[in-house]
């Protein structure tokens, strides 16, 4: 089973049609991986798809790198 | 049983195009900034003396001529239409009276960008009850009436057309399965809010729209109601010949290709010329497939739209 970090990674890099490789821990979606406004809500969507969870907007706008969306995973994924 | 099915379409674009160059120099946007995040390249604007009724008044004498009808064959009109020419009468009676005709029922409907799936649902309902056996439904717009042109968020994305489709009674299907919903809790993300009071204007009489939200929820909403309206209609994705999508952004488009496993080779794709015209972008679209002999006679077309309210709905149709 991956663990949190490799499937957000994985997913990011699908969402952003950009190689797993480039995705690291601290990489921005907009500065550093080209992510546009549309992608992040995209992005956000694939992230309550895979995790089963509902992430709202207020708590969305926060999340803008990879690490933020693990971290957000964390502590909000149904254990 | 009694059927509808689509016995022609027409459609009209204004001459006036007006290109993402031409926008980029009164706003602050570029060509490639809107057609990354939008695919809209151009849009058409209506002359100042051309109505909603004139618009669609065109595109109707169109799907007559496609349709093989006489006029005077029809007995149901209605118009879809968030730019109505007045407060009323309602735009479908000025339409009927440009038409030269007068007896039968005509009336608008409001569902903004779900207006023309409104439309047709409620026309091919009037026509399996015995009501109607010839009906008009008319998507038509004058959206510019409604931009901002100083916003640069909403100002590129919408344009002016009309399309129209004739429905008729038939014993074989045509409509195969219709789905409409809406959900009003939605209803501040996407609106124009002005209402006339006392002889002036109350409250903003511009497009308002959050994008983000509006994206998300048209995403889920769209791929949602495909999947219902084909377990109607007892059909898999796999059935469906064409996506006739409501042109609003290329990557909601996209989006629900992706999840019916549609290529976009099977997606009628009018955008990029036309903008989001609301309620007339479906039949436009539809009326491009046919006419450009795409979309052929006995091929399945799964048509959606959603607009404000939030309202949206599909109608899956063997042409």
């Amino acid at each position: 089973m991956e663990n949190i970090e490799q499937r957000v990674k994985k997913i990011v890099a699908e969402q952003l049609g950009v190689p797993e490789t480039d995705v690291k821990i601290d990489s921005s979606f907009v500065n550093d991986l080209g992510a546009d406004s549309l992608d992040t809500v995209e992005l956000v969507m694939a992230l309550e798809e895979e995790f089963e969870c509902e992430i709202p907007d207020e708590d969305a706008e926060k999340i803008t790198t990879v690490q933020q969306a693990v971290d957000y995973v964390n502590a909000h994924l149904n254990k | 049983m009694i059927y509808s099915r689509i016995a022609g379409t027409g459609s009209y674009l204004p001459e006036r195009i007006l290109t993402n160059h031409e926008l980029a120099q009164s706003v602050d946007t570029s060509d490639e900034w809107i057609v990354s995040r939008t695919g809209i390249s151009a849009r058409h604007i209506a002359a100042d003396d051309q109505l909603t009724s004139d618009l669609a008044l065109i595109a109707v004498e169109r799907a007559i001529e496609s349709a093989g009808i006489a006029r005077e064959d029809i007995d149901l009109l209605i118009v879809a239409t968030t730019t109505p020419d007045n407060i009323f009468p309602s735009t479908a009676c000025l339409l009927q009276d440009k038409l030269g005709l007068h007896g039968f029922p005509a009336f608008d409907v409001q569902a903004v960008c779900a207006g023309f799936a409104y439309a047709l649902t409620t026309a091919n309902a009037m026509i399996k009850s015995g009501a109607a056996k010839c009906a008009v439904v008319v998507g038509a717009e004058k959206l510019s009436n409604l931009i901002n042109w100083q916003d640069r968020a909403t100002c590129i994305l919408f344009g002016d057309g009309a399309g129209a489709v004739v429905l008729t009674a038939s014993a074989e299907p045509g409509i195969l399965a219709t789905k409409l919903h809406a959900d009003g809790r939605y209803n501040g993300i996407l609106k124009t809010a002005a209402r006339p009071k006392q002889g002036v204007l109350d409250g903003e009489p511009w497009i308002y729209m959050e994008g983000n939200a509006v994206f998300k929820f048209a995403v889920r909403a769209l791929a949602d109601v495909a999947e219902a309206t084909l377990a109607e209609a007892g059909l898999q994705k796999s059935d469906i010949d064409w996506l006739v999508p409501h042109q609003a952004n290329v990557r909601i488009i996209e989006s629900t290709a992706k999840h019916l496993g549609m290529s976009m080779d099977n997606v009628i794709v009018t955008l990029a010329q036309q903008g989001n015209t609301s309620a007339a972008s479906i039949p436009l679209a539809l009326d491009h497939g046919i006419r450009t002999g795409k979309i052929q006679r006995g091929q399945t077309l799964l048509m959606e739209g959603i607009g404000g309210g939030f309202a949206w709905g599909a109608i899956l149709a063997k042409y």
